[in-house]
């Protein structure tokens, strides 16, 4: 049975979503996770592209896998925002709604009269925010704001993978997710301010600012020291990190070391090669430090190590991969999963939202909308423009 | 602009998951209080990073714990205990980031602190959960990368599990914490009720993965496999990569293998003309890419694939991407100032209000630096 909370915090707010993909769209998902109601705003042609973007070829009925991970509890509405008709329409209901997020590129959505200034004109405490790739001004302002490019932009490839490495990305779309998180953080501030002040806000934020701001330390470091922080030369885990933090392969696995002492890792390992280093250099010689412990690690076993690291309290964990994961009680225990059902033969599972509220999971089983799915019953509630049905 | 303007957060927090979580709330304009242990305070005051300090502290706690105040209080004692409370009874937020079980035994437990003021928010970020074998562990990034599967989804398949190179899981708990915060705060504007808030770094990292994960839960649970060469994402087909040139790297985002094969005159990548096959054959496509790519400058592949709206970007370090004029139009940089008259460059808060950046020349906290005056403004007198 679908899992239902009655008391989710952002319950009676009401966004519309002028998204797709995955930044706009990820920040629709965490606020209609926490409660409130989420409208897409599609294009009737395609929609959300997102819809015929598969990974891996899965696909739920017309739409992919990908689109029902990003979109479940939410709405669809469809409308042609070049119609005078239809944009009078979202305009009435801009007029109702608290929020408004859209992700295209600079400059359309003035184009199509859906600027901050003209939504403020149909709603005084409208709550608008924005996303860009690079921010609106230029030079860079109309490169396209794909994740992989602002991690190339942002420097962020040189933080992972080794010295001697090419520049390594994250495997993930990092830029896309921090991005719309500091949407959900700034939009909620500004829910907070609106009940106030009962003014509108305008929240801006770029996927290369979120990847800077990601960054902090990094930078904070470079501008501090003017020295370029590099990537360690053996099993580099983080650029501004000493010795022996990093991932290393045993006899039959990987465990990955995090802060310990040079002092406890010597009685720990029961080994002599780390005599000839202290702690004033797990950070000038790390590398050298570091290659002597993968020679030492990759005689035992990854259990044998473990035994001894926390049986003294240390810093390491043994690497699982998801099905391992999967398999544990751990795992079990914290309920990350849920279903979503489709009918009666077709359920799928996926992640949850990671934030409890008085110690209740909130859950977000609604399928993803199909394509204008409400548009209808949504002009009926809203009283829009009946001869258009 | 100061969008939480009168909001009060009571922060226990240490390191850089809660850290940077109250940091976006002070950035917002949230008044943030650390309470500290007398003595040593946040460990992350002298968890030193690359060997560089500000003031005999690391520059990592200058950095996250700006425009903040420090009340010190030895949680142990009986009066510093009370001041606490009291203070507490005046705040809107409670944040910390111990194990499960710390705040209880320190006297902070959720019925106490809700008894006091029962209109408080009072958030928690665990490293697994309130429950479970792993709840005792040690909440540190590496580990929780290391627990949840992220090494597996970065760097080349012939290379060990690669972690992320920043403490993303720590951050992301942060920003999902703030987000449980300032969602509670705009329930209790309109019912009055307070809030508990909880968050793991767990259960950040699994949802960080969410749309791979989600495959991999439907899928038959294949796991991810990353390519041989020019390794990007485990589950996006050619030619999306990052690319070597004769003078740096090239990033390749999504993109029709045909029409690539036209553009850079590669004529052995002509016969991928299915787009079903880019996913399957990534890896020998990329292998031909990169052989071509390696023999001019990433400036004259750019000139070619600019202009015919390819998804493609020149690889930067940061010393590279901070001179450049897009980066520089950001005004990213700002200067904070400590008490005692150091000026930290940082970067800002990277969200804009009403068209205004968000810039707090404020530096971080000394270790209790603020206690007389919060003793005297909230009368916390024994």
């Amino acid at each position: 049975m679908t899992k239902i909370n009655k008391n989710k915090p952002l319950e009676g707010i009401l966004v519309l979503e002028f998204c797709q993909y995955l930044s706009g769209p990820s920040a629709g998902l965490r606020l209609a996770d926490l409660g409130a109601r989420v409208i897409k705003i599609e294009n009737p042609g395609k929609g959300d592209l997102c819809r015929i973007l598969p990974i891996k070829d899965q696909w739920v009925e017309e739409n992919t896998l990908l689109f029902h991970t990003i979109n479940r509890n939410k709405e669809s509405y469809t409308a042609n925002l070049k119609s005078e008709g239809e944009l009078a329409e979202i305009k009435k209901l801009i007029s109702k709604a608290d929020v408004m997020l859209h992700n295209f590129r600079p400059g359309v959505m003035e184009k199509l009269g859906l600027d901050f200034q003209q939504a403020k004109m149909c709603n005084s405490e409208i709550i608008f925010a924005e996303i860009s790739g690079y921010g609106k001004e230029e030079p860079w302002a109309k490169k396209p704001g794909q994740d992989l490019l602002l991690q190339a932009m942002s420097g962020l490839m040189y933080a992972s993978g080794d010295r001697e490495d090419a520049p390594t990305p994250f495997g993930l779309a990092i830029g896309d997710i921090l991005c719309g998180a500091q949407v959900v953080q700034a939009v909620l501030a500004a829910l907070v301010y609106r009940k106030r002040k009962n003014k509108a806000v305008k929240i801006e934020v770029s996927l290369l600012e979120s990847l800077i701001d990601f960054q902090f330390e990094i930078f904070t470091t470079y501008f501090t020291s003017g020295k370029l922080p590099v990537r360690s030369a053996v099993n580099n885990a983080h650029p501004l990190l000493g010795a022996p933090y990093g991932i290393y392969e045993t006899h039959d696995g990987h465990i990955a070391l995090a802060m310990i002492s040079l002092k406890d890792l010597k009685e720990t390992l029961g080994s002599t090669e780390l005599d000839e280093f202290d702690q004033s250099m797990v950070f000038s010689k790390r590398d050298k430090i570091k290659s002597v412990l993968v020679e030492i690690l990759k005689k035992e076993n990854s259990a044998f190590w473990m035994k001894k690291l926390q049986a003294n309290g240390l810093w390491a964990a043994d690497l699982k991969n998801w099905e391992q994961l999967k398999n544990s009680e751990g795992y079990k225990k914290l309920q990350l999963e849920q279903e979503i059902k489709f009918s009666e033969e077709k359920t799928i599972k996926t992640n949850r939202c990671p934030i409890r509220i008085d110690g209740e999971v909130m859950w977000g089983e609604i399928p993803a909308p199909n394509l204008g799915e409400h548009s209808k019953a949504i002009k009926r509630e809203f009283e829009l423009n009946e001869e258009l049905l | 602009m100061k969008l939480l303007e009168g909001i009060t957060v009571v922060d226990f927090s240490q390191f850089l998951s809660g850290p940077s979580a109250s940091l976006r709330l002070a950035d917002f304009g949230a008044r943030v209080i650390k309470i500290e242990k007398t003595g040593t305070g946040d460990i992350c005051r002298q968890l030193y990073v690359s060997e560089i300090e500000v003031a005999n502290e690391s520059t990592l706690f200058h950095t996250i714990n700006r425009n903040k105040e420090s009340f010190s209080a030895n949680l142990k004692d009986e009066r510093d205990k009370h001041q606490v409370l009291e203070l507490i009874k005046k705040a809107d937020v409670v944040m910390h980031n111990f194990r499960p079980g710390v705040m209880d035994r320190l006297g902070f437990s959720y019925e106490k602190v809700q008894k006091l003021n029962p209109e408080i928010i009072y958030a928690g970020i665990s490293g697994y959960g309130e429950e479970g074998e792993w709840k005792d562990l040690p909440g540190q990034d590496l580990l929780l990368q290391s627990l949840s599967g992220l090494p597996y989804l970065n760097g080349e398949s012939t290379k060990l599990p690669t972690p992320m190179g920043i403490s993303v899981v720590d951050i992301l708990a942060g920003t999902h914490l703030a987000q449980g915060i300032l969602a509670a705060l705009v329930k209790r504007d309109a019912t009055g009720q307070g809030s508990l808030v909880q968050v793991s770094m767990l259960e950040s990292a699994l949802e960080f993965q969410f749309e791979v994960f989600t495959t991999f839960l439907n899928d038959g649970e294949e796991l991810p496999e990353r390519s041989e060469k020019n390794h990007a994402h485990s589950y996006i087909a050619a030619p999306y990569g990052v690319y070597e040139t004769t003078d740096g790297f090239l990033a390749l985002a999504m993109g029709s293998i045909p029409k690539l094969a036209e553009l850079l005159s590669c004529s052995p990548l002509l016969k991928y003309d299915n787009p079903k096959n880019w996913f399957k054959q990534r890896d020998a496509i990329k292998k031909i890419l990169a052989d071509h790519l390696k023999n001019q400058k990433t400036s004259y592949w750019l000139n070619i694939l600019e202009p015919a709206d390819i998804w493609c970007a020149k690889v930067l370090n940061i010393e590279e991407l901070t001179v450049e004029e897009g980066y520089k139009v950001l005004e990213m940089e700002m200067t904070v100032n400590t008490s005692k008259g150091q000026q930290i460059k940082t970067t800002r808060c990277p969200v804009r209000i009403n068209g205004m950046k968000l810039n707090s020349e404020r530096g971080a906290p000394f270790l209790g630096e603020h206690n007389d005056a919060i003793v005297v403004e909230f009368g916390l007198k024994n």
